[in-house]
């Protein structure tokens, strides 16, 4: 059986038939969806800083972005949900577009200045003068298009395609070509690789996925601000996730979430105070002994981790 | 193919500054399919800088690069790959997280190789790299990395090919080993650049040298008449003085 079948069978396709079946049988709906939420995100920070080393501070721009995006579409031109979902994404990959050239940036630097594009558009939407487009920062109800189930539905199929995308990376001479460019850009070149165009690829991918996550997030809550939607704690927690699974791979990311955003879900509300202090230790730990993420103890065995 | 040719890549006046220091200042020379061309000088003479200005790290900042009558000065690296020139690094640079295979097979998929190319598998077991083709790169001895490297650009099917101190660090045996593989390429038809300090080396291997000095050529000939050449002399002692 060829890898990549191997990879949607046992990995993609069961996590996919847990999270459609779960509502039925797990009443806590809202918690699904963010389940759901922070799959799509950490393996969008995956495809960005797993197959080419960009760590996106700032990722939550592509996911407000597409939030925004969507309620726009809905506001103002009274857009079924699904075609506003589509929109957030292209409203994404637009903003990815125009930040195309912040991966001349390097290392932290990428990282801060992608923080800053975040926090700009933010607050070019939060802008009061643009109430009569975006309501400001008085934030949006969008009472029309509500529907938790269609929309946790709609995620769903983002998660698929999200998955699809990291299959075919982990599979594919372009995802290996990708990686080449990250572990060193020039001798990638002298492979004949053409650098700019797989990062320009891998970046808008990426943008994509996040901003039909903050589509999708926006159809299902109906009612947010600005601040809601582009919170750092959603770049923070998906590039977390990401890292403690292991990047580059299809089931780290998956691993982190489920566990990281498991403990959170479990002590975080009840006991807040323990959480944040087991929360933070876990982080120290995984940075100080398990740099490459849980998946590392295995493929430091030598065992190749899907 | 004989050195004697037409040149497949010549190089003439390049200048190549950093800030106002001149790592190149009018470097002028050839290369024919089939030659074996040597490029020696003291250390910071600028023979690194010239390799990485014809493989496109860097733009020339004056002069010409032309290659197999194609003007390639400034152009990307990847499009000069595709041209067919390519190089190995002084410090090697494999994909360090990459399996040896993985990393070959990056440059076979995008490097332009096709059905003619060597099979990886005899690329591997020719550079003796065969039984280390499932680790990752970040494994293998400093040796075995240049090795990686100079398949890495072989598996793109170069028709130039610039070998920066592909020799240094390998043992006697080693040596005459892959000054064997390197001729055998040139008898292929390859244009071959060494950049080497072991002068035994560069007397075994190549059919031409070129002296450099301060970025300059300040020799081109046999390496035999080199070494009775006051001005070259000179350059190689004061070197060694200042070092
Ligand atoms: N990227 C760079 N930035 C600044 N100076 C450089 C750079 N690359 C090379 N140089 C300088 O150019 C000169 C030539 O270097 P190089 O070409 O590496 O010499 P060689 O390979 O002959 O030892 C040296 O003085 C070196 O310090
Ligand atoms: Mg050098």
């Amino acid at each position: 059986m060829p890898d990549t079948v191997r990879h949607y069978l046992f990995i993609a396709v069961p996590l996919l038939v847990v999270l459609a079946v779960a509502p039925s049988v797990y009443n806590n709906h809202l918690l699904l969806f963010n389940f759901v939420i922070f799959f799509i995100l950490a393996q969008g920070v995956n495809i960005i800083y797993g197959f080419t080393g960009y760590l996106p501070f700032g990722y939550v721009g592509f996911f407000g972005a597409g939030a925004y995006g969507f309620a726009i579409m809905v506001m103002h031109l009274n857009a079924p949900a699904p075609l506003a979902v589509l929109v957030g994404g292209a409203v994404a990959v637009v903003l990815g577009l125009i930040l195309t050239p912040l991966l001349r940036l390097s290392g932290a630097y990428f990282s801060i200045a992608n923080l800053a594009a975040a926090l700009a558009v933010l607050h070019l939407i939060a802008n009061p003068a643009l109430e009569q487009i975006t309501k400001g920062p008085y934030g949006v109800a969008l009472n029309g298009t509500f529907n938790p189930t269609m929309a946790y539905a709609g995620g769903i199929l983002i998660l698929a395609l999200t998955l699809g995308i990291v299959v075919y990376l982990k599979n594919s001479s372009f995802g290996l070509a990708l990686q080449a460019v990250r572990e060193d850009s020039f001798s990638a070149s002298m492979s004949g690789v053409s650098v700019v165009r797989m990062r320009t690829i891998a970046w808008r991918a990426s943008a994509l996925v996040a901003g039909l996550a903050g589509g999708v997030f926006a159809w299902y809550v109906s009612v947010f601000y600005p601040d809601n939607v582009f919170s750092a704690d959603f770049s923070i927690f998906a590039i977390v996730f990401a890292l403690f699974g292991g990047v580059a791979t299809i089931s780290g990311p998956l691993i982190g979430v489920i566990i990281l955003y498991g403990i959170y879900n479990l002590i975080g509300f009840t006991t807040p105070q323990y959480f944040q202090l087991i929360y933070g230790l876990l982080i120290m730990a995984l940075v100080l002994f398990l740099p490459a993420g849980l998946v590392s103890l295995a493929t430091r065995r030598g065992w190749n981790v899907p | 193919m004989s050195p004697d040719a037409a040149p497949i890549l010549e190089v003439s006046g390049v200048v190549k500054r950093f800030g106002g220091f001149h790592a190149l200042d009018g470097l002028s020379f050839h290369v024919s399919p089939g030659e074996i061309l040597g490029l020696v000088g003291p250390n910071g003479s600028g023979k690194t800088t010239a390799i990485n200005v014809i493989s496109g790290l860097y733009a020339p900042d004056a002069g010409s690069v032309s290659f197999a009558q194609t003007q390639v000065g400034g152009m990307a690296s990847h499009k000069l790959v595709h041209l067919g020139i390519n190089r190995t690094f002084q410090v090697p640079k494999p994909f360090m997280s990459l399996t040896v295979k993985q990393n070959v097979e990056v440059a076979r998929t995008y490097g332009g190789a096709t059905d003619k190319s060597p099979p990886m598998a005899d690329l591997l077991e020719e550079y003796r790299l065969a039984d280390v083709a499932n680790r990752p790169a970040s494994d293998l001895t400093n040796a075995q990395q240049k090795m990686l490297d100079l398949v890495r650009a072989l598996a793109t099917q170069p028709k130039l090919l610039l070998l920066d101190e592909l020799a240094a660090g390998l043992n006697p045996t080693e040596l005459d080993w892959i000054a064997g593989r390197i001729k055998a390429l040139a008898q292929g038809g390859l244009a071959i650049i060494v950049v080497e300090h072991l002068m035994g080396f560069i007397e075994q291997i190549t059919d031409r040298v070129i002296v450099m000095n301060a970025g300059k050529e300040i020799f081109e000939g046999t390496l035999a008449v080199a070494v009775k050449v006051p001005q070259v002399i000179e350059v190689f002692l004061g070197g060694e003085h200042a070092a």
